[in-house]
């Protein structure tokens, strides 16, 4: 794995038109075959980030920075290049696929619709490519020709997966995959993703606020807080002993199923995420810190420590 | 939300701590009028309604000053017939040798009146309608749900046509007919807003506590739905301006007074209609006059729900 | 979660039945089922709306208006067995819920009299005049329809632009005038002629009547048809424009039309493919609640251009008041709008999976 690195990002900022600093300075890197996590609460940046990655905000949004996808940034793209790049170079498992998938086509045609568009199978064999992501997710493929409110919210999630499948893209980005799911099906389909990575060497990160569903499923883990990377290292020990305060936090938000010692544990955090528009001076975080000193509030951290497992805090 | 939790606690013993829920109450709406002023000026189309109304609304106040009701008479017309603008008479004459820019002046009294009254009966109807329909439930809503939508699909227009052509001609006829046949579009949206509002926790609290059916209806939901009923009004007087001018050209109107629908009539049945003076200010009055009504409705309507995107 | 041995049975799907799994009559079968009963039910509304129709039109021309005896024996000497004997030749000396029950079973043989002004029957009349006000409603609603979908994307795909401004603004302002008012302007302009401008268009009617036939007869009707058809889809394609405009808006932020993108289609595809058909299904039913008004439109404009259609034909049966022909035309207007809207109930399925199924 000496050659380029299937995803680099590097200092990628992502600022709304509204003055907001959704993503600030991110830097993360992604081999083939690799497993990336990124946890946070919901507005701290991780599904921009995950948006930003095809360029796919909302034409106020300003970028900076690079996204190296392959070696070629997404960023400065042209327009036909990046069409192009979406989907079969990088495609995106969304979060709700009610709302993900159009009401008024059948999911078969939704599937096969990125083939056709990319060219990346014969007009001929589209059919039988579709029933075949199908069946390999989990569904009969008699499920083709149903609209998606016909389909139970894990049955969409299937198809969902299956699309993002479709042209046998190098990254797939999944974006809080098993949110509105039960946790019976939530578990089926971390196993189904898991699975797919690992039979056809792709890359892949997950975006989710439950760090516990990340650290199964991952090898690495990013925890990201106001538009921050605030600590990334491998990812069972960062679940098991954060040495951010925030990570620390969100893995103990969570209980660990098999560990009393976790029920009695201080749980949860106080507060509420900062406003992007209007950030907290120094560390971001230092107005919920638990451990926070006077310099927390002037200075600014870094990431810090040995280059596998690093923190952006003071007392690392 | 404190001073709503006030005055619902406040509800039992409302004869005697009548006074400071009330004025906690009033001084709430207070702001949210301000609000909402200070996001309608944000709307420039709705505040060229507004201005335009404004300028319709005064002259038809000030036209007994302006022009005097004279200039409706046909034996004391001062002008010869159908002559064409002049410093006399800056827009022409009519048929009977009126003055235009006077005729027009005093139509904008009849026009405004109809819309307006016609309109308030319209949504008075559609707001008791909508309310009533939203908050009981069971078969009554079902009936009048169908019967609403019935109404909803009915050529509207043909039935206050039929209704005035079978009714004597008088300023009340018109004013009914537009009246209960144009209320369904407010009743769904009032009973959908009804719906909405009768969800919310406090109303459960007022329930339980006690508040009746009425109550509810007139303290709660009523204030709630007050917003949408006026942005409703100001696109139904638009439309029943529409309406009125319609019924008049059709010879339907109200013979005895002057209304601009009615002057296109007579410009038409005279065979006048190639007389541009004649024929173009009526119209183009009747049409400032709905865009105007048009305008603010729109306006308010994006301030209440800015979702809908309307131009600014 | 944690526990490794799901992994197995993680390919199949467990999910249970889903909300509309497949039974063992299969899939289509089950939809023309259900989509059987959505019809019937539709078309029992329908039956149920025009029972009403003909509940209101009984009460608008037959109550209301007092006798009509009166009416046409206004004014004349007429002695009281004079007037009895046209009560019984109108039907009315019977209580009135016999003259209700002989009144709804000559409407639906298509039997409502006959004029007091023509004297032939009403539904002779009605039949006569038809196709010309088909023919005129029918160009124009198509065209309206088309226009307002087409210039209500446009308007929303660049929402707050120049173009956006400029079309919201035009539609309200057409939206404001009365339709009989820019017909005269019209006929003025382009039929009468202005100043140099020569009248190119007839001032009414729906043909010469030079008796030619074929290619050139469509010709002349069709000349004969513009300034009609333009007022209609002036006054009309604003309503289309607005719906559209504001339902596609609605649909813009949605994230399908994000996973199209993601997709890698372009602009014009997301827009044609994903967000138009979606945005589609409100304005489909607004237009067609909203038929009224094209019939309100058709009669003022019919007027104004000496259409020889039923709006023509409404309007002079109006000054007499000629009420078993107002009457006719009345149920005919309604019933009109009522089928159309149960055709377009019939068809929403199509459009909309999620609809009568």
């Amino acid at each position: 794995m000496t050659t380029a690195p299937l995803l680099d990002i590097k200092d990628l900022t992502v600022t709304y038109d509204s003055g907001a600093a959704a993503v600030r300075g991110v830097d993360l890197t992604l081999e083939a075959g690799q497993k990336l996590g990124i946890a946070g609460e919901s507005g701290c940046g991780k599904s921009t980030l995950a948006l930003a990655l095809l360029r796919l905000l909302p034409a106020g949004a300003k970028l900076t920075g690079e996204v190296l996808l392959d070696g070629e940034d997404v960023l400065t793209m042209k327009w036909g290049r990046l069409r192009a790049v979406r989907w079969a170079g990088a495609s995106i498992v969304f979060q709700g696929a009610m709302h993900s998938l159009n009401a008024v086509h059948r999911v078969g045609d939704q599937i096969a619709e990125p083939m056709l568009i990319h060219g990346t199978v014969p007009a001929s064999g589209v059919r039988k490519k579709v029933t075949g992501l199908l069946e390999h997710v989990g569904l009969p493929a008699s499920r083709a020709d149903a609209y998606p409110h016909e389909l139970s919210g894990g049955q969409r999630q299937r198809v969902m997966i299956a699309m993002a499948l479709a042209c046998d893209p190098k990254l797939i980005v999944a974006d809080e995959p098993t949110t509105a799911l039960d946790v019976m099906i939530q578990a089926q389909i971390l196993r189904l993703i898991e699975q797919l990575v690992a039979e056809q060497d792709v890359g892949l990160i997950m975006i989710s606020h439950d760090l516990a569903v990340l650290a199964d499923t991952c090898d690495r883990l990013a925890v990201m807080y106001a538009g921050r990377v605030v600590e990334q290292g491998p990812a069972s020990e960062v679940y098991a002993a954060a040495r951010h305060p925030y990570g620390k936090a969100l893995s103990a938000a969570f209980p660990r199923i098999g560990d009393p010692s976790s029920r009695h544990a201080p749980r949860g955090l106080a507060g509420d995420p900062p406003d992007p528009s209007d950030l907290p001076s120094g560390c971001t975080f230092h107005p919920r810190c638990p451990v926070a000193i006077e310099a927390c509030s002037v200075e600014d951290q870094e990431l810090r420590g040995e280059r596998d497992w690093q923190a952006a805090c003071l007392h690392v | 939300m404190t001073t709503t939790d006030a005055s619902t606690k406040d509800a039992p013993a409302k004869d005697a701590a009548a006074k400071s829920p009330r004025t906690l109450a009033r001084e709430r709406r207070r702001r949210s009028v301000a609000r909402f002023w200070r996001q309608y000026r944000t709307h420039r189309a709705g505040l060229f309604g507004l201005a335009a109304l404004a300028l319709f609304v005064l002259l038809a106040l000030l036209a007994p000053l302006l022009v005097g009701a004279d200039v409706q008479s046909v034996t004391k017309a001062p002008g010869k017939p159908l002559e064409a603008p002049s410093g006399e008479f800056l827009l022409g004459t009519d048929k009977d040798g009126r003055s235009m820019l006077g005729l027009l002046i005093w139509g904008a009294r009849f026009s405004l009146t109809v819309g307006f009254l016609a309109a308030a009966l319209s949504v008075a109807i559609g707001t008791l309608i909508g309310i009533t329909a939203g908050h009981y439930k069971g078969w009554y809503s079902t009936v009048i749900m169908r019967v609403t939508d019935w109404f909803l699909v009915m050529p509207t227009l043909v039935l206050a046509i039929a209704l005035a052509s079978v009714l004597s001609r008088s300023i009340w006829t018109i004013i009914l007919a537009i009246g209960v046949t144009t209320w369904p579009t407010t009743a769904r949206l009032v009973r959908a807003q009804t719906l909405a509002v009768e969800s919310r926790p406090y109303i459960e609290r007022a329930k339980a506590l006690g508040g009746g059916h009425s109550h509810i209806m007139t303290r709660h939901v009523l204030p709630n739905v007050m917003p949408l009923v006026l942005a409703q009004t100001t696109l139904v007087i638009s439309s029943a301006v529409l309406t009125e001018a319609t019924l008049a050209f059709l010879g339907l109107g109200d013979p005895t007074v002057t209304s601009w629908g009615g002057l296109l009539q007579d410009a038409r049945d005279s065979g006048a209609t190639t007389k541009w003076w004649y024929v173009m200010p009526p119209g183009i009055a009747i049409a400032l006059v709905a865009l105007s009504f048009t305008l603010c409705g729109r306006a308010v309507e994006s301030v209440l729900n800015p979702r809908l995107g309307a131009s600014r | 979660m944690t526990d490794a041995s799901t992994s197995t049975t993680a390919l199949a799907d467990p999910d249970g039945p889903a909300p509309a799994g497949p039974s063992a009559r299969g899939p289509r079968a089950r939809d023309t089922v259900a989509y059987l009963r959505y019809g019937a039910g539709k078309l029992v509304g329908a039956a149920v709306s025009l029972f009403a129709v003909l509940v209101t039109s009984f009460f608008l021309f037959r109550i209301i208006p007092g006798d009509p005896v009166r009416t046409i024996t206004h004014g004349r000497a007429v002695s009281e067995e004079q007037l009895q004997a046209l009560r019984r030749q109108f039907g009315i000396d019977k209580p009135l819920w016999e003259q209700f029950t002989q009144y709804c079973g000559q409407a639906l043989r298509g039997d409502f009299g006959n004029s007091y002004q023509l004297h032939d029957p009403v539904g002779e009349l009605i039949w006569d005049r038809l196709p010309a006000t088909l023919l005129l409603t029918g160009t124009a609603f198509v065209l309206y329809s088309l226009i307002g979908v087409w210039l209500g994307t446009r308007s929303a795909w660049r929402n707050g632009g120049l173009g956006d401004r400029f079309n919201t603004g035009l539609s309200l302002t057409l939206y404001s005038v009365p339709s009989f008012w820019l017909g005269l302007m019209l006929i003025n302009v382009f039929a009468v002629g202005v100043g140099f401008v020569p009248g190119l268009f007839p001032t009414g009617l729906m043909e010469t009547g030079d008796g030619s036939t074929g290619l050139a007869h469509a010709l002349d009707v069709a000349h004969h048809m513009v300034l009609p058809v333009v007022t209609l889809v002036a006054v009309g394609y604003a309503q289309t424009l607005l719906v559209m405009r504001s339902s596609l808006l609605d649909e813009m932020g949605s994230d399908y039309l994000t996973t199209a993108r993601a997709k890698g289609l372009r602009d014009t595809l997301v827009r044609r493919r994903h967000a138009v058909p979606n945005a589609l299904l409100p304005t489909v039913t607004l237009m067609f609640v909203n038929l009224g008004h094209v019939v309100a439109g058709q009669i003022l404009v019919e007027t104004v251009f000496s259409w020889p259609g039923l709006g023509g034909l409404f309007y002079e049966a109006l000054s007499i008041p000629d009420l078993p022909l107002l009457q006719g035309l009345f149920f005919v207007f309604a019933a009109g709008v009522i089928l159309m809207n149960t055709l377009a109930d019939l068809i929403y399925p199509l459009l909309d999976p999620r609809v009568g199924r």
